[in-house]
């Protein structure tokens, strides 16, 4: 077998039988990036120097018979919203162009102290904003699996890089899908977990009553191993909680799965829905049982993401304002001349857009008839998804109604583009974990089953994802 | 549709600068959009109590003590684009 197609426990076992050397498999990684990066444009940063000293770390433990910490010697990769002290971070904008992390993330630090290599940083939509990767304001990312495709986003980087046999896995951040849609998009197992389950200390905030870090792995194992080390309560993020061990026991024959009827949408493709069709069907002949469940307020759900996550963003992005880091325009004569013309330049246009339309729905005269009515709204979201739980164990949906789209074809059109968040945006309004799985492929693309589970339950809805190819 | 002035007023209200012709263009992309979250009107809300966050989270607080965080000040005043001493600088309010 090749390094590429190792599990993080097969390379550790490489690793421990000294097959090969921690260094010798972050080379390969650096080479591999060296080779493909250039036509699928995943890294913004590649942090050599970092990346090889963290692997001899692992190569001096390995020497003197030390037990691996869980990651150790694992190369990957994060997304550049994330921060890794001493490392330049962009968020994909001009306006953190020359911006360098002074502290680690704390999903950071608990991967290094568990033993991870850290090769660089994946491009996004400017600040997590998008789903195609089209909007960083330094290049796209292609999808590996045809180059003229996007990756999906606003992790594309992440993705790309994974399914691009570039890392071994990579940390993603997920608003309203950002993790599950690129995963799906590039064949990649991707977790959204759980509100609070894993600590935002250290990840540029975007929405953060929806923002969550999560992983992005080749397989269901690593994903839970991945998940393992970064989950956890952290006193620097008061919304983080403390998880019980998770019971990821379930018997298939008792099992039952939930099939939303409002998530069979007009425009879907048709390919996609028969291979999610088929997973289901797959679950059904091991013997789980299939219910069909209503989600009465689906429709309302990205109309009322498009409210809450823009006006949250118009607020946490009021802090780039030229003064204290970033891009700065110092041109003007006064105070205000800075702010505005560092802002205009500095940001991109899907940004703009949603700090326009996020300072639009909480203005003056506005705040009720958008803001608060759509907290009502997610209220009732979250209750269909409480009621659809006391009858069923999991839910499945597909995670996108399309696979990978051509670079360039919604660009022109906001509109449509958060259109291919519909399947995943009620996730992170109920605040629930939620997995993509690949399950199949449509003309040769990619395709992702969503697998959402009860609230801390994402080592269920992972083991439950494991059976699959089995 | 979203009127000019009001594309104005936003654009000043959220501190971004706009060059003319972008006001068209925010118009014209903004307006769908707002058009669609319009949705909302038609969902009955009655009896909702608003969900801030999915989890419920308590206030958390702490003494008032010095912290054992500590952090190196420079580090973050070296970041700014201008300052002076170990003061950011900025221009002219007025």
């Amino acid at each position: 077998m090749e390094l590429k197609d190792l599990t993080i426990s097969q390379t550790q076992e490489g690793l421990k039988k000294k097959e090969f050397s921690a260094v010798e498999l972050t080379e390969y990684y650096l080479d591999e990036i060296e080779k493909k990066d250039r036509d699928i444009c995943a890294f913004l940063t590649v942090v050599k120097d970092l990346a090889l000293s963290q692997a001899e770390e692992t190569d001096e433990k390995i020497a003197e018979d030390q037990d691996l910490d869980i990651l150790s010697g694992i190369p990957c990769a994060i997304k550049d919203n994330i921060l890794v002290d001493g490392i330049k971070c962009t968020a994909g904008s001009k306006i953190l162009e020359k911006y360098v992390a002074p502290y680690n993330a704390t999903v950071v630090k608990k991967l290094k102290e568990n033993g991870a290599v850290i090769l660089g940083k994946t491009n996004l939509d400017e600040f997590a904003m998008g789903s195609s990767t089209e909007n960083s304001a330094f290049f796209i990312t292609k999808n590996p699996n045809d180059l003229n495709r996007v990756p999906g986003g606003s992790s594309g980087g992440s993705a790309a890089a994974v399914a691009g046999e570039m890392c071994s896995f990579a940390l993603g951040s997920d608003t309203g899908g950002s993790i599950r849609q690129p995963a799906s998009f590039c064949g990649v197992v991707g977790l959204k977990p759980t509100y609070g389950a894993v600590s935002r200390y250290g990840l540029m905030a975007f929405a953060s009553s929806l923002d969550q870090i999560g992983p992005l792995t080749k397989t269901i194992e690593d994903c839970k191993k991945v998940f393992s080390v970064i989950r956890g309560k952290d006193k620097m993020d008061s919304t983080s909680i403390e998880l019980k061990e998770g019971n990821s026991d379930f018997e298939i024959k008792n099992l039952k799965i939930g099939v939303p009827k409002e998530y069979s949408v007009k425009g879907m493709d048709p390919e996609v829905e028969k291979v999610v069709r088929e997973a289901i069907k797959k679950y059904e002949g091991m013997g789980a049982k299939i219910e069909e469940i209503t989600l009465p307020h689906t429709e309302y759900a990205l109309a009322c993401y498009y409210i809450i996550a823009p006006s949250e963003a118009s607020a946490n992005l009021a802090r780039y304002d030229g003064i204290k880091y970033g891009y700065s325009d110092l041109q003007g004569k006064d105070l205000l001349d800075v702010y505005l013309q560092s802002r205009e330049n500095g940001f991109g246009a899907e940004v703009r857009r949603r700090i326009m339309l996020g300072t639009y729905t909480l203005s003056s005269g506005y705040y009720d008839a958008y803001y608060l009515r759509a907290q009502k709204v997610r209220t009732l979201i979250k209750r269909d998804f409480e009621k659809a739980f006391q009858k069923v164990d999991v839910i499945f949906t597909p995670v996108s109604p399309t696979p990978a789209f051509k670079i360039g074809e919604k660009i022109e059109d906001p509109l449509a583009m958060y259109l291919s968040d519909i399947f995943t945006v009620s996730v992170n309004l109920a605040g629930l974990p939620a997995v993509s799985l690949p399950v199949g492929d449509a003309s040769g693309l990619p395709v992702g089953l969503q697998i959402i589970g009860k609230p801390f339950e994402e080592d269920k809805i992972l083991s439950i994802g494991e059976i699959f190819k089995k | 549709m979203i009127s000019k002035e009001e594309v104005r007023h936003i654009a000043k209200l959220a501190r971004l600068g706009l060059i003319d012709k972008e006001v068209e263009k925010f118009q014209k992309e903004l307006s769908p959009v707002l058009d669609y979250i319009e949705k909302l009107k038609e969902a009955d809300i009655s009896g909702a109590e608003p969900t801030s966050h999915s989890v419920k989270v308590e206030n958390i607080t702490r003494g008032d003590k010095e912290s054992d965080l500590r952090f190196d000040g420079d580090k973050l005043l070296n970041l700014s684009p201008a300052k002076k001493e170990r003061h950011l600088k900025v221009k002219s309010v007025l």
